[in-house]
């Protein structure tokens, strides 16, 4: 069956989630893999969203982070101090699922500025929610697309704290969490070292070439001992996708393909 | 007490240049509307205070309404950039804008704080960021009872608090449903006060016991603007019009492609 390669990171993100999961979901591609999850194996998913909205159910993908499908398909919705205060600050928040212009081998995330910070080459739309989401949620899903210019070896800037500068900072800092334990991609998965924190690649998407991976990586990318080939999309999961992505662009007018 | 008048008579009344001023709305209830008669009164020197900027702000940037802008996410919601904005802070157009750049987090502790009349919020946050380095407002101390280290940031107290809301009574009470967003937060934290709204109605529907409902002595001014909150939406008058989101990316692209629209529907609009 022939699929895309941003499908294949889209399905192969919805599968780390599970039914027991509470997940912090950002716009974009953490979105169309946490409502993936929910429409597929994972129906008891609770997303949340930083707009307040508890246990939403939408049945398109919200083009922003407060669409009003997210509060009308919500078992509640609470305001904005109490999500970061009670819900993500209180621990509540099982997966974090974020992504970034940029990441770096420890999981570093940033979503700033390119360039120096007073005067930048680009201006990225900073933190949102990610800085916060980044430490108070028990463990961190990562989903972006792989390139020399995205999988850097130093941040311009770092704005949501992974494994830190050199993978060992965060329990320095006294951050209980767990922390980025994942890393998805249109080529490939990736997982934490154990020993080092330094995420290697674990699974390869099929079709794609160790070759490409380390020329998509900005630093000198490692692989674990045993690599594995991540199984291609099922007919379930490309329908309940490509489903998902029809009612989107239909409802917003646009090409809201996002994966 | 509130006092119903025109959107143009409560930013006379209200706003002065040189204010801080926060217009909210969490994606939801963006008073639009408020914010266009800000520019239309050639109001300057603004700190602008907003947890994202959202296409209000470019706009008001763009037609150099501010000095200094102070948020957490400044971004146009599932499209892209802020031009206006990047312009201003990459190339100083159409004047230099301080930034003071926060985490959403921070920004709804330091309202919650604004509106408990305390000094200062704290909060487990920004371990390990960068953006405690660019910003001397954020700070750590150490919690007195458990000696963990905490961010603690200023309370947000602004001049002037802008939002607008679905319903007002007779009265001068204030209903807000659906995305709350920090509406409450920025209301109780504001030295004055202006509450844009869809209608009035002689009493607030039932079993709204719960809701957030903001008393009318907490308001200065409330003007009754329809659609005021247009291209964002209001819960259960209107939908947000995703199109024109996308559409501004490219009006916003271009400096003068930018003000021929200012222009048309800022300047060209009667006010309400």
């Amino acid at each position: 069956m022939d699929y895309t390669s941003n499908e294949m990171m889209t399905v192969a993100a919805a599968r780390a989630l599970t039914s027991d999961d509470v997940c912090f979901v950002g716009i974009g591609l953490p979105s169309a893999a946490c409502n993936l999850a929910r429409l597929t194996h994972a129906p008891g998913i609770r997303l949340v969203y930083e707009s307040g909205t508890l246990e939403t159910k939408p049945d398109v993908l919200p083009l922003s982070i407060g669409d009003g499908e997210l509060c009308e398909t919500a078992l509640v919705t609470v305001s904005v101090p109490e999500m970061f205060q009670y819900w993500l600050q209180g621990e509540r928040i099982t997966v974090g699922f974020l992504g970034g212009a940029q990441v770096d081998r420890y999981g570093n995330l940033n979503s700033t500025v390119i360039g120096d910070y007073r005067s930048p080459k680009v201006r990225l739309p900073g933190s949102g929610g990610a800085t916060e989401i980044a430490t108070g949620c028990r463990r961190i899903y990562i989903v972006m697309k792989q390139s020399p210019r995205t999988f850097v070896e130093r941040l311009s800037f770092l704005t949501s704290l992974g494994h830190g500068p050199t993978g060992r900072e965060r329990r320095e800092l006294g951050v209980r969490t767990q922390g980025p334990t994942l890393i998805v991609t249109d080529l490939c998965i990736m997982k934490p070292d154990p020993e080092t924190n330094e995420f290697r690649v674990t699974s390869i998407h099929p079709g794609v070439t160790r070759g490409q991976i380390i020329e998509a990586t900005g630093w000198p990318i490692r692989f674990a001992d045993d690599v594995d080939e991540t199984p291609p999309p099922t007919a379930e999961e490309l329908a309940a996708l490509r489903d998902l992505n029809a009612r989107t662009a239909k409802a917003h007018g646009t090409d809201g393909a996002v994966g | 007490m509130s006092e119903f008048c025109s959107l143009n008579d409560a930013i006379r009344r209200l706003v002065r240049p040189g204010d801080s001023v926060a217009l909210e709305g969490f994606t939801h209830l963006i008073p639009f509307a408020a914010g266009h008669e800000i520019i239309r009164q050639g109001l300057t020197d603004l700190t602008l205070i907003r947890m994202t900027p959202d296409l209000i702000y470019d706009q008001m940037i763009g037609c150099g309404c501010a000095k200094k802008l102070v948020f957490s996410w400044g971004g146009n919601p599932g499209v892209g950039s802020l031009h206006r904005l990047r312009d201003a802070v990459e190339r100083g157009w159409p004047a230099p804008l301080e930034i003071e750049e926060h985490s959403h987090s921070a920004m709804a502790h330091a309202y919650a704080a604004g509106a408990a009349g305390m000094p200062a919020a704290f909060f487990r946050g920004y371990r390990g960021s960068d953006l405690a380095k660019v910003n001397p407002n954020i700070r750590f101390i150490e919690c007195p009872f458990t000696g963990e280290q905490l961010a603690a940031v200023p309370a947000i107290r602004p001049d002037v608090g802008i939002v607008h809301a679905q319903k007002a009574d007779r009265t001068g009470n204030v209903l807000v449903e659906g995305i709350v967003g920090v509406q409450k937060e920025v209301v109780l934290a504001s030295k004055r006060v202006l509450v844009t709204v869809e209608e009035v109605v002689e009493r607030f529907p039932p079993g709204a016991t719960n809701a957030v409902i903001l008393p009318a002595w907490t308001i200065d001014a409330i003007a009754v603007v329809p659609g005021g909150a247009r291209p964002s939406y209001a819960h259960g008058y209107y939908q947000r019009d995703n199109a024109f989101y996308v559409a501004w990316d490219a009006i916003s692209r271009d400096r003068d492609t930018f003000r021929r629209w200012i222009d048309e529907h800022v300047y060209g609009r009667t006010p309400a």
